[in-house]
C-alpha cells in the first residue's frame, strides 16, 4: 500500500519537476563484455578463462536556462569476480548557470589534463579500478564547486566532502596483486577518516595556441600507500593527508599538439614530483584517404619517495601510441599504445578497436599483454587478455 | 634607315598595343574581383545583426549504394561583430547516441587557423584539437570541417564570372579562392541571387581543380530580415555518396554571450 503511494507521489513529483523544468531527456547504454584470459592464473582461488559480464549506465538530465539536473547511476554485474559486481552513482548533481558563474552541488565527475598516457593532474575523482587497469574509469565524487568565468580565465572552487576508496579486485579475479587488497580496513591520516572535507582549486585559461590550468588539492590523497597486515595475510590501503600542486599545458600548432603535466605532491613521504611530457602528431587524410593517423610518444618521469609512498611502475617509462580514425559512417577507429620501462626494458600493450554497428550498437575489443617486471605489474604477468563487448546505446 | 624607321614603329606599336592591352585587361580583371567582393559581401551583410542563432539540424548520409545513416545535432552561433574575427560556435551532438553529447566549440579566425575544443563524454574531457584538418570529412559525412567553419567574407578572395539564371531567380556567379591554409580546394563557383542576395548554389573543385561537390540551399525562410536556407544537399560527383542537412526550430536573439562559448562550460552540454 505505501509502496503505492511512493510510487504516486515520485510520479506526481517528477511530473511536476517536468512542467516546471520541461522534458527529462533520458538516455545512456547497456553493454555485455566478455573478457578472456589464455593463461592460467598466477595466484589461488583466482578464476581460469573467461568472464562476462553486463554493465548499465542510465542517464537522465532536466535543464532549463538556469537550471540543470544530472543524474547517472552505474552498475556492473560480473559472472567470476565478485567485487567487480558494484555500482555506484556516477553523476547526481543540481547545477546553478549563469553567465559569470555556475554553482553545483552532488556527484560529479571532474576530469583535469591534457595527456594520453597517465592522468597526473586529474585529482578529484577515485579510481574504479576493478572497472579497468588503464585508470580511466572513475566515481562519483560528492562536491560544491563554484566556477567564475573571467575575461582571463575560469577559476573552480571545490569543497569535497566524503572521501570514496579506491576499488580493488577481490581474491577471485584476475588484475590483482598477490595479496588482496581489503579496503574495510583502510587506514587514514585524518583522525575523520573518509569523512575529511577535502579541497581544490583549479584555473584554466588559453592564449591562442597556448591551453593550460594550475591546480591545488588539499585532503585525503586518492592514491593509498598498500602494505601488508602484521601477519602478511592482506594489504591494508592507507590514505595519506596531502598537498599536491597541478599544472597542465597544451600547445597546439598544426598538426602538432604538445602535452606537459606536472605535480609537487607533499605529505607521502619526501616531497616528490612527476611530469609527462610529449606530442601528438597526426597526418589528416592519411595518403589521401579520408583517414586520420596519429602518432603519440609521451615520456613520464616520477621521483617519489620509495618507501613512503605508493609505489608507481611509471618512475620512468617511454608511451608510444598510435591512433587509427577512419573517419566513416561508422566512426571505425584503432588505438595501440604501449609503456616501456626504460630502467629494465620490459613493456606492456593495448590493443583497441571499435566501430559503430547501425545506428544505436557498438561493438569494441581490447587486447592487453603485459611483460613488465616491476613488482607492481607483474602481478598481472599472467593476466593477458582478449575482451570484447557490444553496446545498446539508447 | 626606313627599312629600320617601320620596324621601330611596328616595334613601338606593337609595345603600344600590348602595353594597352595588358593594362585593360589588368583593370578588367580588378574590376571583376572587386565585383565579386562587393557582391559577396553584400550577401554577406545580408547576415548582420543576428547576434546569435539557435537550430536543430538533422544529417541524412547516403552512400552510392542508397544507404542511409542519419545524425541529429544541435548547433549555438554567436555573432561577432568585427569582420576580421570569426563568429563563435558550438555543435553539440545527440545522435547516432554513441557520440551523445560530444561537442564541438570553435571560434573562427578570419586567417589563422580556427581554435577548436571538443568534448568526449565518455571521459567528460576536453580537449584542444588541431584545426588544420580543414579538408577531412566531417562526422563521416560528404561535408569537409571547412565547410562549416569558412563562411566568412574574408576567408577568400572573388572573381565575379557572369549572370545566370537559377530557378526563377537572376544569379551572380561568382569564383572565390580560399585565402587561408590546408583548404581541400583550389577554388569554389558561388551562385548568389540577385533578388535576395543569398546564396544558391555552390560547386567545389579538388586540389586538382576538378569538380568534386556541389552544395545547393533550398527552402530560404527569412527571420526579421536574416535569410536562412533549411535545406542543403551536398553531392559528391567523385563518389556518388551525398549529404542532406534539414534545419528546423531557428531561434534568434536568444540573448547568448561570449560565455555561452568559453571552453569551460563544455563540460556541461547536452
Amino acid at each position: 500500500m505505501s509502496d503505492k503511494y511512493l510510487i504516486l507521489l515520485l510520479l506526481i513529483l517528477s511530473l511536476a519537476i517536468q512542467t516546471a523544468l520541461g522534458e527529462i531527456d533520458f538516455s545512456g547504454f547497456t553493454r555485455y563484455e566478455a573478457r578472456w584470459f589464455p593463461n592460467s592464473a598466477q595466484f589461488d582461488d583466482q578464476f581460469h578463462g573467461v568472464q562476462n559480464s553486463l554493465t548499465i549506465e542510465p542517464e537522465w538530465v532536466i535543464e532549463d536556462d538556469d537550471h540543470q539536473f544530472s543524474f547517472i547511476p552505474f552498475a556492473r554485474i560480473d559472472s567470476r569476480a565478485d567485487d567487480r559486481t558494484h555500482a555506484d552513482i556516477r553523476e547526481a548533481y543540481w547545477l546553478y548557470i549563469q553567465d559569470t558563474w555556475e554553482l553545483l552541488i552532488g556527484f560529479n565527475r571532474e576530469f583535469w589534463g591534457v595527456t594520453e598516457s597517465r592522468h597526473l593532474v586529474n585529482v578529484l575523482n577515485q579510481i574504479d579500478q576493478v572497472e579497468n587497469i588503464d585508470e580511466e574509469d572513475y566515481l562519483g565524487q560528492t562536491m560544491i564547486n563554484l566556477s567564475l568565468q573571467k575575461d582571463f580565465g575560469r577559476f573552480s572552487f571545490y569543497v569535497l566532502p566524503l572521501f570514496r576508496e579506491r576499488t580493488y579486485a577481490g581474491h577471485d579475479g584476475r588484475l590483482r596483486s598477490a595479496l588482496i587488497v581489503d579496503e574495510d580496513e583502510a587506514e587514514y591520516d585524518s583522525s575523520a577518516e573518509e569523512w575529511h572535507t577535502d579541497l581544490a582549486f583549479r584555473y584554466s585559461h588559453y592564449f591562442g595556441d597556448w591551453d593550460f590550468g594550475a591546480s591545488y588539492f588539499y585532503g585525503t590523497g586518492r592514491e593509498p600507500i598498500l602494505r601488508a597486515n602484521s601477519d602478511g595475510s592482506k594489504l591494508i590501503p592507507h590514505y595519506d593527508i596531502i598537498n599536491q600542486f597541478g599544472l597542465d599545458l597544451q600547445y597546439t600548432y598544426k598538426e602538432w599538439l604538445w602535452k606537459f603535466e606536472s605535480i609537487v605532491r607533499e605529505g607521502q613521504g619526501d616531497t616528490f614530483a612527476a611530469t609527462i611530457f610529449g606530442f601528438e602528431y597526426t597526418f589528416f587524410q592519411f595518403r589521401n584517404s579520408d583517414a586520420d593517423f596519429g602518432v603519440l610518444i609521451e615520456h613520464l618521469y616520477d621521483n617519489r619517495d620509495k618507501t613512503d609512498a605508493p609505489v608507481t611502475a611509471l618512475e620512468n617509462d617511454i608511451f608510444l601510441g598510435t591512433r587509427y580514425t577512419f573517419n566513416d559512417i561508422q566512426d571505425t577507429s584503432l588505438l595501440a599504445g604501449a609503456i616501456f620501462d626504460l630502467e629494465d626494458e620490459s613493456y606492456s600493450m593495448r590493443l583497441e578497436a571499435e566501430r559503430r554497428i547501425g545506428d544505436s550498437f557498438k561493438v569494441e575489443g581490447q587486447l592487453f599483454t603485459n611483460a613488465r617486471e616491476d613488482s607492481l605489474a607483474s602481478a598481472f604477468k599472467k593476466d593477458d587478455f582478449i575482451q570484447f563487448s557490444i553496446s545498446k546505446y539508447f | 634607315m626606313p627599312i629600320n624607321n617601320t620596324s621601330t614603329h611596328i616595334k613601338l606599336a606593337c609595345l603600344l598595343v600590348t602595353t594597352v592591352l595588358y593594362s585593360t585587361s589588368a583593370h578588367a580583371d580588378e574590376d571583376l574581383e572587386q565585383k565579386g567582393y562587393e557582391i559577396a559581401a553584400r550577401s554577406d551583410r545580408t547576415d548582420r545583426g543576428f547576434s546569435d542563432s539557435t537550430v536543430k539540424l538533422s544529417m541524412v548520409l547516403r552512400n552510392a549504394a542508397g544507404k542511409e545513416s542519419s545524425r541529429s545535432l544541435e548547433m549555438k552561433t554567436y555573432e561577432v561583430q568585427d569582420e576580421n574575427v570569426g563568429d563563435k560556435s558550438l555543435v553539440v551532438f545527440d545522435s547516432p547516441r554513441d557520440i551523445k553529447g560530444t561537442a564541438l566549440l570553435s571560434h573562427a579566425q578570419i586567417l589563422d587557423p580556427d581554435d577548436q575544443w571538443l568534448f568526449l563524454p565518455a571521459l567528460k574531457r576536453v580537449k584542444r584539437i588541431s584545426s588544420t584538418n580543414k579538408s577531412g570529412p566531417f562526422v563521416g559525412s560528404e561535408f569537409a570541417f571547412e565547410d562549416f567553419t569558412a563562411n566568412e567574407l574574408n576567408k577568400y578572395s572573388y572573381r565575379w564570372l557572369r549572370n545566370e539564371d537559377c530557378g526563377d531567380l537572376t544569379c551572380d556567379v561568382i569564383e572565390r579562392y580560399p585565402r587561408y591554409e590546408n583548404s581541400g580546394y583550389t577554388k569554389q563557383i558561388s551562385w548568389i541571387d540577385q533578388t535576395d542576395l543569398q546564396i544558391r548554389k555552390l560547386d567545389f573543385y579538388d586540389r586538382k581543380d576538378t569538380l568534386l561537390k556541389t552544395l545547393t540551399f533550398k527552402d530560404y525562410r527569412e527571420y526579421d530580415g536574416i535569410w536562412r536556407s533549411h535545406h542543403f544537399s551536398m553531392q559528391n560527383h567523385q563518389t556518388g555518396k551525398s549529404t542532406k542537412l534539414s534545419y528546423s526550430d531557428y531561434k534568434f536573439k536568444n540573448g547568448l554571450t561570449e560565455n555561452d562559448f568559453v571552453k569551460g562550460i563544455l563540460k556541461r552540454v547536452r
